[in-house]
């Protein structure tokens, strides 16, 4: 009795675009790097050598110091966002999201101004408001007469990259304010009425009630600020150049995976060394994702309403 | 009265954090905007002074409409970003309908397969891209650019587009069939315009980081043809970096098309992330 039901081919028209294009662009492309970086040139013609170009990247001085240094320094800027820029942005949503704000609209769009503006705009100000020479902060600071506060930021090593980060935070925190804000306002009234009911109200009810039901929210950014920390490149490369200076103190993995495959200055650029270090930005990234969504997301307990 | 009282100081506190993060938020960009209207020496003598008569001077904006090409490269901008978003949109809209209306087997794979891209980032496959892009004879043309945009950004979009679409009503839908509309018609005239709000955040999601991507331009696409206004502006800083004049105004330039366009979708953007499109 049952006939074999028709095939729907919709499904397949409305579905093949995007997986064309998508795997076409985007895995192709990625497994290509993946299996590139297995290869290097003997003289003239493309071998296959197994690991050895991990080998060299962790192992050989000439390469790992650079690959370690550029590592630790993007964990630093993450650090640095983690510890300033979701605060903050937590700290600007509970406010926002507080009933009978006036002006809610006015501020959310303002802070949000700088997510939407290019890298060279943001390197490009930052650099004219912090330069010694030309800058207005120093101006500024002697204004208030904090002048001996003043450093060339972005020109020492030892603040530099830290200077970044907190440029980086400053153009970013819109994001985690705007996913915090949405998550709050999809809190039921009868939770607060409830708490308000018990006496809880103000910070107290922030920490026992809005905090843990917003934490889902604050898993998923982290886990985007871990994303687009280990695949940042463009306002260290605005601010800094491809070399990353001063002294490469500012490098991170984007820039130096930039520098390996296209080559500056005198070196030239070397592809198969570049996809080793694209494959290790991979590894660490999936590893991070990995963690989270094992590690951390299974524990965080959702509530449903 | 207590009460009211606490509660009043409560909301100036929060005004004042919230208006002093703004400031904060908006110092750069407000700097650069009254400087670009002013002449060179007010520039580096009160930085911080409005535009007014003594120092009005438009040279920085004359030069930058003279000397860059910024009108071709803003057109390459502009068309990039139309064809991307709208590939994006068109492609995310049709798998996320198939992946939230149809039961099929291999659904639930295909939507992790494709929710994989948000978490991966597409650089990592710069490497194999620009080969491949040689070897189509691609490299710069504003086609290969807009064919990375549509693969970056179809992942997010399916992701939030698919959660949207469970929530229109399978009444309607069932209504349309019985009607005798193909699944072709009651996508398109049906379930689309039903789900504008959510076109509008991923729109804007999508559209930043492409209006604004160095990575790819500098990479895909580096001639003078195609280059787009962000790696223009790199550019320019870089040959006129004595003119602040110019800079300045190649700046507030820069800063009017994206600003335009997000004021536009904000509205429906809250709209959009409140109804649990991102959570």
């Amino acid at each position: 009795m049952a006939s074999k039901r028709p095939i729907r081919w919709h499904i397949g028209v409305f579905l093949a675009p995007a997986v064309l294009v998508y795997t076409a662009i985007m895995i192709v492309p990625l497994f290509g790097t993946l299996n590139l970086s297995l290869y290097n040139l003997d003289g003239q013609n493309r071998i296959f050598v197994g690991l050895t170009n991990f080998v060299t990247l962790f192992g050989d001085p000439r390469w790992s110091d650079a690959f370690w240094n550029a590592l630790w320094n993007n964990c630093w800027f993450f650090i640095i966002h983690m510890l300033v820029q979701n605060p903050i942005g937590i700290l600007l949503a509970a406010l926002l999201s507080s009933p009978r704000l006036r002006m809610a609209a006015f501020y959310r769009t303002a802070i949000f101004i700088p997510t939407i503006l290019s890298f060279v705009i943001v390197g490009f100000v930052w650099k004219l408001i912090l330069s010694p020479i030309w800058g207005i902060a120093p101006g500024m600071l002697d204004a208030v007469g904090l002048k001996f506060l003043f450093a060339p930021w972005l020109g020492k090593e030892e603040y530099a990259l830290t200077t970044l980060a907190l440029i980086s935070v400053w153009q970013f925190v819109g994001i985690p304010m705007m996913l915090i804000y949405a998550a709050l306002l999809s809190i039921p009234d009868d939770v607060i009425e409830a708490a308000e009911m018990d006496g809880l109200t103000g910070w107290s009810q922030f920490w026992k009630i809005k905090l843990p039901l917003i934490l889902p929210s604050i898993g998923i950014i982290s886990i985007l600020t871990f994303v687009g920390n280990f695949n940042a490149f463009d306002l260290i490369y605005v601010a800094q150049g491809a070399l990353a200076g001063p002294d490469f103190s500012t490098d991170i993995l984007g820039t130096f995976l930039y520098r390996t495959f296209f080559g500056f200055q005198l070196q030239l650029g070397d592809p198969y060394m570049g996809s080793a270090i694209a494959t290790a930005m991979f590894g660490i990234i999936l590893l991070g994702v990995c963690i989270y969504l094992f590690g951390i997301q299974t524990r965080l307990r959702r509530y449903q309403f | 009265m207590a009460n009211t009282r606490s509660h009043t100081g409560r909301s100036i506190a929060a005004h004042a954090i919230l208006l002093t993060y703004t400031l904060i938020a908006l110092f750069p960009v407000f700097v650069i905007v009254i400087n670009s209207f002013k002449s060179r020496r007010a520039i580096f003598a009160e930085p911080l002074m409005p535009p007014m008569p003594g120092n009005w001077d438009l040279v920085g904006y004359t030069t930058v409409l003279e000397q860059g090409d910024f009108f071709q490269y803003f057109l390459n901008s502009m068309t990039v970003t139309v064809a991307s978003l709208f590939f994006v949109l068109l492609f995310g809209a049709m798998a996320a309908f198939a992946l939230s209306e149809y039961r099929f087997r291999g659904n639930l794979l295909m939507g992790l397969y494709l929710a994989l891209g948000i978490m991966i980032p597409i650089r990592l496959g710069t490497v194999a891209i620009l080969e491949m892009m040689v070897s189509a004879g691609l490299v710069n043309t504003l086609t290969a650019l807009v064919l990375v945009y549509t693969a970056q950004g179809l992942p997010l979009a399916v992701f939030i587009l698919s959660e949207f679409m469970r929530t229109v009503s399978d009444d309607l839908k069932n209504a349309g069939r019985i009607d005798g509309l193909s699944e072709y018609r009651i996508f398109f005239t049906l379930v689309l315009p039903l789900v504008r709000p959510a076109m509008a955040t991923v729109a804007v999601f999508t559209m930043i980081p492409i209006w604004n991507d160095l990575w790819f331009p500098l990479i895909l696409a580096p001639s003078e043809e195609t280059k787009t206004i962000t790696l223009g502006s790199q550019v320019f800083i870089g040959q006129f970096v004595t003119n602040w004049n110019a800079v300045l105004a190649a700046l507030s330039l820069a800063i009017v098309p994206v600003l335009v366009l997000y004021l536009i979708f904000s509205r429906q953007l809250i709209r959009g992330i409140t109804a649990g499109a991102v959570k």
